[in-house]
């Protein structure tokens, strides 16, 4: 008796120390999170709705959520195929230079996002090593579309691939190797289970680089050539309308930004959801487990 | 089919997984770093030198590293927390405060940097209760590490949380069964499972941390050799079209970074590895 | 299922050139900075009419506003401008040495090829309680003065050499004693702004420091976001013109054929409307006569050019502003 009272207290935290967590968790949370987000939306609703309202219903507020989105929309594939071979590579074989090519894929984070504009803009610039090449077949890189979409795909090269990689290394390989052995093809063993195994990991690097590639400023500034209702992303046009003495504007259009990454997770816990009723109706039919 | 039974690679997709990531990793990241190099290599070697030893230059390096290693610390000890009670401990608006921890990332950068920076005013909502103290936040070194700490946060608790959902509760139940206490299961069993996660996260703000620019020069004051980053070097160049200068400088954030990011990552894999070693071990005796 | 898959190409192809494809019936891309949308949203309609009129052809206008020298450096790698409207001579001096513009642009247009002027003044709290009346005053220890990055923004260069060539015109002024009296105006700043912007901000809202330091135009843009009794404007003894210079980027203008239409454009901005529509945006008109008609709004001050004290940009720029130069060795000296 005293045993399993002892195995319980063994499973869970004492209560206090749940209490201290909580509380330094969620204080921590509301000081860094919680009240720069109220104060966004306290700028952004400064004057009222309707002036929030006018704001957003704007032909350049509405094109540059567009643009924002549409990067968002060719930057997330490829980085998620990557995040996926990348991941795999790494987490499930042992080869030399590991640790190179895993400084490698962070590299990108700690390349100043000025910086990535730049070295973009000495690639594919009129001045730049292709940029005679491309004026001459009249292709635009920088200045258009293609180059934001660059710039974003390298600042958010890593996300997906640094989220699988922790998790496939702690779930070592050996399911995979017994799903192997029962005679599944490599497609089969990915999808029934790898992937199962990976979701949550997979979701949350989607939805970080996603919100990264909607936020991102630094490095598309230098190469969108922020042409007003054609070039210009979300994140510019809260810039520049700040510059212009709008903060309405400006913190309107960020917390719309704000909003947008919210829609991913309201995603993620849809279907959170739906799996969680989907194994409980699963175990309902089971008979219970012996413990 | 017949398959090697001893062969130490029996999981497929090995060439195809590491061929895809190689091609993608150089067009997208090696070429244009290399780009980067060519440009600053118009320079002699001494006068990159002399670019990267000035002092205002030795001074940023100073607070860019100092703050984006304090504010990778702050974030690696609370997101642990975070990370924690978000997947283990009920409590009401937990979904909310879930999907709060992304915030940073879609905010603009200079959006959280004018939010923080008024937040941490002198008259401020939370600048207000610390100027009483004698603590200044907004425009002095400490706000960096403020603007870093958010920048970073969703880093280590996004790690983590999928690591920590994975533990299963068999190893826990195990610790218990044999009689270790619940700080004991922490430290000894669980801690190291979640170290490689915590040190990705830890590594990952960091080195978001060094290169950030957007959000820092609206709270850090900007003063030289006391709250000016590097990145503010490198547009106080490029501001004079001195395209190769900045490059130079970017050069050595690169160089600086990478070798910090090589020795972290060598030490989380051989910590890994020690730690596979031993449960594998562990295995064998059973 | 099929068909989908079989259009997504087109799709993608479509998206990522629809931006070509607006470009079709006559356009100008008109690179300008930060602040000076509100300027040109007034002044573009009034050009379509007036082109409408003339010529009888529609033309579409198009606007990019970012800081100045990203703009300028954004038109040098590419960025297809058919006009730079800027807000220093430096920016466009840098195009013209890449070739994109004419080497003598400022002789291409009336006044400098600049359509209108503004000055540094000082924005004070209301009352001005610590009596700031001119620059000896705003460098008198324990005044607080908030001002952009004087390296690394327009207005902060301005406000640099504003003060410079205040301390220059003293009697036994010299460089030395010009230096002198900016590291002290720079000792009297808390902090260094992000940008034009960002100083307003901080002195408006976060209520730090006694002297904001700004464009006289942007006076009327803080007054419209923060009140206008919050602050008053003092305009020093003596301050710097600022020059907001125009040019046609040749290289483009002669690929896409826009050379009447980006002439006729920047000519616009001389005539009576465009000189109108200047006063109505708080920039000083270069016509003496609207000058005098609005003399309530711009007070007269005497003010210095940057060619006649520090003999151009360039000058200036590398005396001051360059590594190294003077205003490295302020904070060096330490």
């Amino acid at each position: 008796m005293s045993g399993a009272a002892a195995v319980k207290r063994a499973l869970a935290e004492p209560r206090w120390v749940r209490v201290l967590l909580l509380g330094v968790g969620l204080g921590f949370l509301f000081f860094f999170l919680a009240l720069p987000l109220l104060a966004v939306f306290g700028e952004a609703f400064a004057t009222g709705w309707t002036a929030y309202a006018k704001a957003l219903d704007d032909p350049e507020a509405l094109s540059a959520i567009g643009l924002t989105l549409s990067v968002a929309l060719f930057v997330l594939p490829g980085n998620l195929v990557f995040g996926l071979a990348a991941a795999w590579a790494i987490a499930k074989f042992d080869f030399r230079g590991k640790s190179l090519l895993i400084t490698l894929i962070d590299l990108p984070f700690a390349v100043s996002p000025v910086v990535v504009g730049l070295v973009f803009l000495l690639i594919f610039g009129a001045q730049g090593l292709f940029g005679p090449w491309l004026a001459a077949h009249e292709i635009k890189v920088v200045f258009a579309l293609p180059g934001m979409i660059i710039v974003t795909m390298f600042i958010t090269c890593p996300f997906v691939a640094r989220e699988l990689i922790p998790l496939m290394q702690a779930q070592g390989k050996e399911e995979e190797e017994a799903a192997l052995s029962l005679g599944a093809t490599g497609w089969q063993m990915f999808r029934r289970v790898t992937l199962p195994n990976i979701k949550w990991g997979l979701m949350y690097g989607v939805i970080l680089a996603n919100a990264r590639a909607m936020g991102e400023f630094g490095a598309v500034s230098v190469v969108s050539g922020h042409i007003r209702g054609q070039t210009n992303t979300l994140p510019l046009h809260v810039e520049i309308l700040y510059n212009e003495y709008n903060a309405v504007g400006a913190f309107a259009s960020a917390s719309v930004l704000a909003l947008l990454a919210l829609v991913t997770l309201l995603a993620k816990t849809i279907v959170e959801w739906r799996m969680r009723r989907e194994t409980l109706m699963l175990k309902a039919e089971l008979p219970p487990e012996k413990n | 089919m017949p398959r090697p039974a001893s062969g130490r690679r029996l999981l497929p997709g090995f060439g195809l997984s590491l061929g895809c990531t190689l091609v993608y990793l150089s067009l997208l990241i090696l070429l244009p770093l290399a780009g980067l190099a060519f440009k600053a290599s118009e320079l002699s070697l001494a006068q990159w030198w002399a670019i990267a030893t000035s002092e205002r230059a030795l001074a940023s390096y100073r607070v860019t590293f100092g703050a984006s290693l304090l504010a990778a610390m702050i974030n690696a000890f609370f997101g642990l927390i975070v990370a924690w009670i978000l997947v283990r401990y009920p409590f009401p608006g937990k979904r909310v405060v879930d999907s709060l921890v992304d915030l940073p990332f879609a905010l603009p950068t200079a959006v959280a940097g004018i939010t923080l920076a008024t937040l941490y005013a002198g008259n401020g909502w939370i600048g207000r209760h610390l100027e009483p103290l004698g603590v200044k936040v907004a425009f002095t070194p400490l706000g960096i590490v403020v603007a870093l700490t958010f920048i970073g946060l969703p880093f280590v608790v996004r790690t983590l949380q999928p690591v920590i959902e994975d533990i299963e509760p068999e190893i826990e139940e195990a610790a218990a069964m044999l009689g270790a206490s619940r700080w004991q299961t922490f430290t000894r069993v669980l801690l190291p499972a979640l170290f490689p996660a915590l040190l990705t996260g830890f590594t990952l703000a960091f080195s978001r941390s060094i290169g950030e620019y957007g959000s820092v020069i609206f709270i850090a004051g900007n003063l030289p050799l006391i709250s000016e980053i590097t990145p503010l070097l490198i547009i106080a160049k490029l501001e004079q079209y001195d395209v190769v200068g900045a490059t130079a400088l970017a050069v050595v954030m690169l160089i600086i970074s990478f070798v910090m990011l090589l020795a972290v990552n060598a030490l989380q894999w051989w910590a890994a590895s020690r730690l596979h070693r031993r449960s594998g071990s562990a295995d064998e005796r059973r | 299922m099929f068909r989908v898959i079989r259009k997504l190409p087109a799709v993608l192809v479509t998206l990522l050139f629809a931006a070509t494809v607006l470009a079709e019936n006559v356009s100008l891309l008109n690179v300008s900075y930060d602040v000076a949308r509100d300027f040109y949203k007034d002044y573009n309609p009034l050009f379509q009419k007036h082109w409408k009129a003339v010529s009888g052809e529609s033309i579409e206008l198009k606007q990019s506003h970012a800081g100045s020298s990203k703009q300028v450096r954004a038109v040098a790698d590419g960025l297809e401008a058919d006009v730079v409207t800027m807000n220093q001579a430096s920016d466009v001096d840098f195009l013209a040495e890449k070739g994109l513009v004419a080497k003598d642009y400022a002789k291409k247009f009336p006044t400098n090829a600049s359509p209108y002027t503004s000055t540094m003044v000082f924005i004070v709290r209301k009352g001005n309680p610590k009596g700031l009346r001119d620059w000896s005053d705003v460098v008198k220890p324990g005044i607080q003065v908030i001002l952009p990055h004087p390296k690394n923004t327009g207005n902060g260069r301005y406000t640099y050499l504003a003060a410079w060539g205040y301390a220059l015109r003293q009697t036994g002024g010299n460089d030395r004693t010009a230096q002198d009296f900016v590291a002290r105006l720079l000792k009297n700043a808390p902090l260094f702004a992000a940008g034009g912007r960002d100083a307003t901000t901080t002195f408006m809202q976060r209520k730090i420091g006694d002297v904001l330091i700004s464009f006289e135009s942007e006076a009327e843009l803080i007054a419209r976001e923060f009140g206008k009794g919050e602050f008053e404007v003092v305009y020093p003894s003596l301050s710097i013109l600022t020059e907001f210079p125009v040019a046609i980027v040749d290289r483009v203008v002669d690929k896409k054929g826009t050379r009447r239409q980006a002439q006729a454009y920047l000519d616009y901005l001389w005539s009576a409307a465009g000189q109108e529509n200047a006063a109505q945006n708080y920039l000083r008109p270069r016509d003496p006569d609207l000058l005098r008609k609005y003399a309530a709004q711009f007070p007269a001050i005497k003010t210095f050019t940057v060619d006649e004290v520090f003999g151009g940009w360039a000058k200036a720029s590398s005396a001051h502003f360059r590594d190294g130069a003077s205003f490295d060795q302020i904070y060096q000296q330490k």
